[in-house]
């Protein structure tokens, strides 16, 4: 790994003695996992808890005629079977709609289908068990009545006449749309040369390897519900299931422990999950729900389901006049609730051709209901297909052209010193490095080298192909995300931190760890801030009860959100510290500083107290302080941005790969990201959430596909037909690093979790039409597939 | 995703074993590796009433010479057939093959008459067996009978074991001098159900095929032995005759279309994959290059 540093002007408090921000250090959760004492909900057991298991509709829209349970009650070891009907009285429904998308609109949906099914999956009863097993056995003796309806499947006629209305209260099938016209361009139109191309994205899901798993346990003594969930926002689960349930937030407690990978899959609110919380108030008993690997594909949010049109305007010496796309995406028969099915398609419209100096930018998005899956925000929401519209229709003008593709990006990125500016879209970057990131990564890649390869390969029938994409990662989102549009999805976060009796400290988060180490980050920032080391730092996380009121971990937005809240925190309670040290040692606070455990002299650093004395005094000999000081050993801050609605990162990625022409298999022989997330905490973790992210992207554009038939089934919802990326296909990926801190908070870090996937796909396409270009054949689909690539050779 | 309630019986021995499977019939499953039947069985795709697990059955394990055949128990695992120094020597194919056969996990535990009952046709060992001209070993209630691998598999999941019998053991002769073999498989991911496979075992000399045994695989409801070989053995093989052979072969195949390929790309895959093993089996890698720009 490379980090460029900008010369530091000032030390700042991140230069701090014995600062662990910017090192690898290990993660202070590793231990306990490889050990295996995580505590995941799939393992929790409760006493008297049950299991739920969901009958979900064979059909992709169907009325429900009848369900017939007698035989089924009664089968050994089950406790209730529960319809849709039932269960509401017990919970409300919901409508995925937010104010600040205007226009979007969605039916209500309710925990379990009543009356109507509108995708294959959708639960249609609950059967609660003694076990899953005699949940699953029971399920096949529920007999249900269904009333096939004609299924809404394919997007491009979703909104034609001739099509049915999925809800028919909202007179048509168009959920959302948006339009935006900057710039002139007509005008670029008619001066430029035009190249147009139609971009097809699979639809496909994150496969997280612990599936979405909760137990919600109603004690009707206190009134209140415990729900002890794998969930990425646990105060926004807090908020819609007291709202749903008729409760007050205070009487629902969310308790998240050790999750096992989340991707944007678990920060949504799901029907099944809502009825495990209504099942458990109804039953007055722990239930328990964990989908199985078939319910998760059906149910766990879907993404990127888009066709997307796009032209560029390209003048003979590069200069790129105008974007112009019209997006099309299918989102599943309802809007996902919180936070709408909305959100992708309009990223798509903010974030294409972002990274380039045009003004001129024409955009139309139409997001439409179908019977399928629920669509919603998975890792990089609508990134990849902004990434993958912009880099593939780039390679395209470059090539029309006859130039370079390092080249024509050289000559459109926005320069460096331009910022602070704004896009076409009205998106404000606030300091970005497109030029110095290009420049790292064709050196990283030794590019003209790589060509030069590739130009002798060709020779010997060896077809390598060279892929580049710049990217704009949306993160550190404020209030302009969600808040604005009326959802109780918090943008700020808070951290407390507090001196324990033998100086140590404890340190409760708002944000949540999926495995991203935002346990580790809060506990280096922590630690350096106080001068303590880190082993003494315990980080709490994932519990309503006992953490400050904050967002979560998503929008890679722990880091630079929570972390900057801890930083300001941790200052706080030094301040306290110092305070305190100042009257018990007879000197000012500023004469003092913490290092390694111990109150020094900030001049020459003698050690003048240990913080465990400290703490002993101020604990059980307070009587022995001055009068007049009242020790506070506890500081809570909190942290939302507010000059940017967003902390805009950026990047560069390639990939170089081989296509065996004859079979249309592609190898990936390797692959660079340069990433500049603002500073950086811990380098390991994040170039692993840059190589986890790439890894994801490069799933997208080789493998990964939910495939529906032309009836609304999905057809591979399994694990041998649904093809994730692994290890034996990856290439070694090699990432550096710009470094361009925000100037909104103290700690400058801006997020890293969504780089990798943003643009990855987008390497790997524009790589593989660079190999095939001997042949003519250009491809704008992904995953590209060993048939979708000799169909396009004429092979076959 | 959890199986039916079924019944479970730990066979003693061989003899016992088939004593379980005359009693129960069809409403039994064998238990070997497990790799196939337990997912089936968590999918409540398959719910036998009851498991005949032959697991302990050390007489089934094992690999030996005996005269000029070479021995393989049925239980003998994916990993032991990677690892034996006999396979090595006397059946390399099987070693090749193998190292395709999904991964550790599964190797460690899935066996070779396992594999062989199961007959996907789009696994590797039915193909090998196919191409190394090998005797299946069927022991049942009024003894045992020996079936030719090209006999073997009927189809689908369909082989001609009789529900009453257990596959014990497979033979494969051993050629030695001149034989040489070849593996490929083109899968999505290493690990994966090939989209087409070959397996392959010849004879050469003096730059011609004396023998050529080509056990090609998801190219249709069984292996497949392609009799487009005989048109390359005892003859000079060049472009135009390789040309010839390969649309011999396309017409032998009757591939399926599924989500990885249709008929039309398994048929050329299995072209692509025909020449390259001829090529790499005569060592003239200018054979290769069949398809015209």
């Amino acid at each position: 790994m490379t980090v460029t540093h900008p010369p530091a002007e000032t030390l700042s408090v991140l230069d701090r003695p014995n600062s662990y921000i910017g090192k690898t250090v290990p993660r202070p959760n590793l231990d306990r996992l490889l050990q295996g004492r995580g505590q995941y909900v799939s393992d929790l057991e409760l006493p008297r808890m049950a299991h739920v298991v969901f009958l979900r509709s064979p059909h992709a829209h169907a009325r429900i005629a009848a369900i017939d349970a007698d035989t089924a009650r009664r089968m050994s070891g089950v406790i209730a079977i529960v319809t849709g009907r039932e269960l509401e009285a017990v919970i409300t429904p919901w409508v995925g709609v937010l104010s600040h998308l205007k226009g979007l609109k969605s039916a209500p949906q309710h925990a379990i289908a009543v009356d109507r099914v509108c995708w294959q999956g959708e639960a249609v009863a609950a059967i609660v068990a003694i076990s899953r097993a005699a949940a699953e056995d029971a399920m096949e003796h529920i007999a249900v009545d269904y009333e096939e309806l004609a299924a809404v499947t394919d997007m491009r006629t979703a909104l034609d006449p001739a099509t049915p209305v999925i809800h028919a209260s909202l007179g048509d099938n168009l959920a959302f749309e948006r339009t935006l016209d900057a710039g002139d361009v007509d005008h670029a139109l008619s001066e430029s040369e035009v190249v147009e191309a139609e971009f097809v994205f699979g639809r496909h899901t994150g496969v997280t390897l612990e599936p979405r798993a909760v137990v919600a346990d109603w004690n009707a003594a206190e009134a209140r519900l415990t729900i002890y969930q794998g969930t990425q926002a646990p105060h926004m689960v807090q908020n819609i299931a007291a709202l749903h349930l008729g409760l007050r937030e205070a009487q629902v407690r969310v308790v998240c422990k050790d999750v096992g990978g989340s991707f944007g899959i678990k920060v949504h609110i799901y029907a099944d999950e809502m009825a495990t919380y209504a099942l458990s108030k109804l039953l007055r008993r722990p239930v328990k729900f964990v989908a199985d690997r078939i319910e998760s594909f059906n149910t766990d949010i879907h993404a990127r389901d888009h066709r997307c049109r796009g032209r560029i305007c390209v003048r003979p010496d590069g200069t790129i006049t105008a974007f112009e796309i019209d997006d099309l995406t299918g989102i599943g028969p309802y809007s996902m609730y919180p936070r709408t099915s909305a959100i992708e398609a309009n990223q798509v419209v903010n974030l294409v051709g972002g990274p380039y100096v045009t003004p001129n930018y024409r955009a139309r998005a139409r997001v439409v209901f179908q019977n399928k899956n629920v669509m919603c925000q998975y890792r990089a929401v609508g990134h990849p297909i902004a990434c993958s519209v912009t880099e593939g229709l780039v390679d395209l003008a470059a090539a029309k052209i006859g130039m370079d593709p390092a080249e024509i990006r050289r000559r459109n990125l926005i320069a460096d010193d331009a910022y602070p500016c704004a896009s076409p879209s009205g998106m404000k970057f606030e300091q970005l490095s497109h030029h110095s990131s290009l420049a790292k990564l064709l050196q990283m890649m030794d590019y003209d080298a790589l060509r030069a390869e590739q130009a002798a390969l060709r020779a010997q029938n060896v077809y390598r192909g060279i892929g580049i994409a710049s990217f704009i990662e949306v993160t550190n989102p404020s209030a302009a995300f969600y808040g604005v549009g009326g959802a109780k999805i918090s943008s700020q976060d808070g951290v407390a931190v507090r001196l324990d009796a033998q100086g140590s400290v404890i340190c409760q988060t708002s944000i949540t760890e999926q495995g991203q180490g935002s346990e580790a980050l809060t506990a280096q920032i922590v630690g350096s801030m106080l001068g303590v080391s880190m082993d003494r730092v315990r980080v709490t996380l994932g519990d309503t009860d006992n953490t400050p009121y904050g967002g979560g971990t998503w929008a890679s937005r722990g880091a630079g959100i929570g972390g900057e809240a801890a930083l300001q925190a941790a200052k706080a309670l030094r301040r306290n510290i110092l305070d305190v040290a100042a009257a018990i040692l007879q000197s000012t606070p500023a004469g003092l500083d913490i290092v390694d455990n111990r109150i020094v002299n900030a001049a020459d650093s003698v050690s003048r107290i240990e913080l465990s004395e400290l703490a002993r005094i101020v604990y059980f000999r307070p009587d022995t302080l001055p009068p007049g000081i009242r020790p506070e050993l506890m500081a809570t801050r909190h942290f939302v941005p507010r000059q940017y609605p967003f902390a805009f990162t950026n990047g560069v990625q390639a990939s170089w790969l081989e296509v065996d022409n004859e079979t249309g298999f592609v190898t990936l022989l390797k692959h660079w990201v340069v990433e500049d997330c603002g500073t950086i905490i811990n380098p390991q973790l994040v170039d692993e959430q840059i190589r986890g992210g790439v890894v994801q992207g490069l799933g997208a554009a080789l493998f990964e596909k939910c495939i529906y038939d032309e009836r609304g089934q999905l057809t591979n919802a399994n694990m041998a037909d649904y093809l994730v990326p692994m290890s034996g296909e990856m290439p070694d990926i090699e990432i550096g690093h710009v470094v361009s801190p925000t100037q909104e908070s103290e700690l400058g870090a801006k997020g890293a979790g969504e780089a990798g996937t943003a643009g990855a796909a987008a390497a790997v396409a524009n790589a593989v039409n660079d190999a095939l270009r001997p042949f003519g054949a250009t491809i704008t689909e992904i995953p590209l597939t060993p048939q979708v690539i000799l169909t396009s050779l004429g092979r076959i | 995703m959890k199986a039916a309630a079924f019944a479970y019986a730990r066979a003693t021995s061989v003899v016992n074993a088939l004593e379980l499977l005359a009693v129960h019939g069809d409403k039994a499953k064998v238990l070997s590796g497990g790799q196939s039947l337990m997912p089936a069985m968590n999918l409540r795709l398959l719910s036998p009433e009851i498991l005949v697990d032959i697991g302990g059955l050390a007489e089934l394990r094992g690999i030996a010479m005996r005269g000029d055949v070479l021995v393989v128990g049925a239980l003998t695992r994916h990993v032991d057939l990677l690892r034996s120094p006999e396979i090595a020597l006397n059946a390399p194919l099987l070693r090749d093959a193998v190292s395709h056969v999904a991964h550790p996990a599964i190797r460690n535990r899935g066996t070779i008459g396992g594999s062989l009952a199961h007959a996907d046709p789009a696994s590797e060992l039915p193909a090998c067996v196919v191409a190394l001209d090998a005797t299946i070993v069927a022991r049942g209630p009024t003894g045992e009978r020996r079936i030719a691998a090209t006999e073997f598999f009927k189809g689908i999941y369909e082989t001609a074991l009789s529900p009453d019998e257990l596959l014990v053991a497979i033979e494969v002769p051993v050629i030695g001098q001149g034989s040489t073999f070849f593996f490929q498989e083109y899968a999505r991911r290493h690990g994966d159900y090939a989209v087409v496979g070959l397996a392959a075992r010849a004879v050469v000399a003096a730059g011609r095929f004396s023998d050529l045994r080509l056990g090609f695989f998801a190219v249709g409801d069984r292996p497949l032995l392609a009799a487009a070989a005989g048109k390359l053995i005892n003859a000079s093989v060049n472009p135009g005759l390789l040309a010839e052979a390969a649309t011999a072969l396309t017409n032998e195949l009757d591939p399926q279309e599924d989500q990885q390929a249709t008929a039309a790309m398994r048929r050329h895959l299995a072209t692509v994959l025909f020449r390259r093993c001829v090529a790499a089996l005569l060592a003239r890698p200018e054979l290769e290059m069949g398809v015209a720009k």
